[in-house]
């Protein structure tokens, strides 16, 4: 199976079905993941809006799809932490992107800066970074 | 009825059942609230569709952040007289342990309480509160979000 095919899974754990994530594009250290308008994760019912908390969902998944892609290979790793700064909010009805980019491994940590958007990458809604732990067991995607 | 005239309704009838009701996130992700006291507490009951980690299974990461931005966003609502919705500003967030299959707790503390900016400590545990899952601190904006 191809990397590709097999880092599109990485947004089919049950959570990222739930929310419908899916992979768009991958570079050399980073991936991008989109997050669909649902209904089911609104937080703010009456404009409408996506709730933060699967907008930090979506960061984080892209993490774990940027450092399997940076690592080549599908080892298992455990977030450390993860700080998200919420710049603005997304408009109503609108898809989420998450641009994660995993710009330093060592042997036992991940390094990741995650910029999310909707229609330009330059005008984000939210930045995070993040630290993982690596491990050697593999992730569990059929 | 405006947003916040509805939620003091709420908060006046204590009706913290209804405060889940009007977030379509937090019933997708299975937020269950109690009243201990004053302070409206957060559950968080164990759903499949919630795992991230089959092997484990644990539950997904973001989902734990996700209730606790919650958790804080509720605790706030409760505790606080509303001019706004409270809006987050920044969320960071350490895991301690792997979140199992299991109903996740939490508990807030508002750290600091200004005109504008709220702090919020929140903690998360399963079986053993000794034994927290994640901890967590967010900044929510109280005011509106105008020119000075």
């Amino acid at each position: 199976m191809s990397e590709g095919s097999l880092l599109e899974r990485i947004a089919q754990t049950p959570h990222g079905r739930r929310l419908n994530l899916q992979l768009t594009s991958t570079e050399e250290t980073s991936v991008t993941l989109k997050l669909p308008f649902s209904q089911n994760i609104i937080g703010d019912p009456i404009k409408k809006l996506v709730h933060s908390g699967a907008v930090t969902t979506l960061i984080d998944t892209a993490c774990g799809a940027a450092i399997f892609h940076a690592q080549k290979s599908l080892q298992a790793m455990a977030t450390l932490d993860l700080r998200v700064e919420h710049l603005t909010i997304a408009q109503s009805g609108q898809d989420i992107f998450a641009y994660a980019d995993c710009y330093h491994l060592t042997h036992t940590i991940a390094f990741v800066r995650v910029t999310a958007y909707t229609d330009d990458i330059n005008k984000p809604i939210a930045t995070a970074t993040a630290t993982f732990m690596r491990s050697t067991k593999k992730f569990p995607i059929q | 009825m405006s947003f916040v005239n509805k939620l003091n309704k709420i908060k006046q009838e204590r009706d913290f059942e209804a405060l889940v009701e009007l977030i379509p996130y937090a019933k997708f992700i299975g937020v269950e609230t109690s009243l201990v006291g004053d302070n409206i507490v957060s559950g968080l009951r164990f759903m499949e569709c919630n795992i991230g980690n089959p092997a484990l299974p644990a539950l997904h990461g973001g989902v734990i952040a996700g209730f606790m931005e919650n958790a804080a966003l509720l605790h706030l609502i409760w505790q606080v007289e509303l001019i706004n919705i409270p809006k987050i500003v920044d969320f960071s967030i350490d895991y301690l342990r792997p979140g199992l299959a299991a109903t996740t707790y939490s508990s807030c503390d508002i750290i600091r309480l200004g005109k504008r900016v709220a702090l919020c400590n929140i903690t998360a545990w399963q079986t053993d509160r000794s034994k927290p899952i994640a901890q967590a601190r967010g900044h929510f904006l109280l005011s509106e979000n105008k020119p000075l």
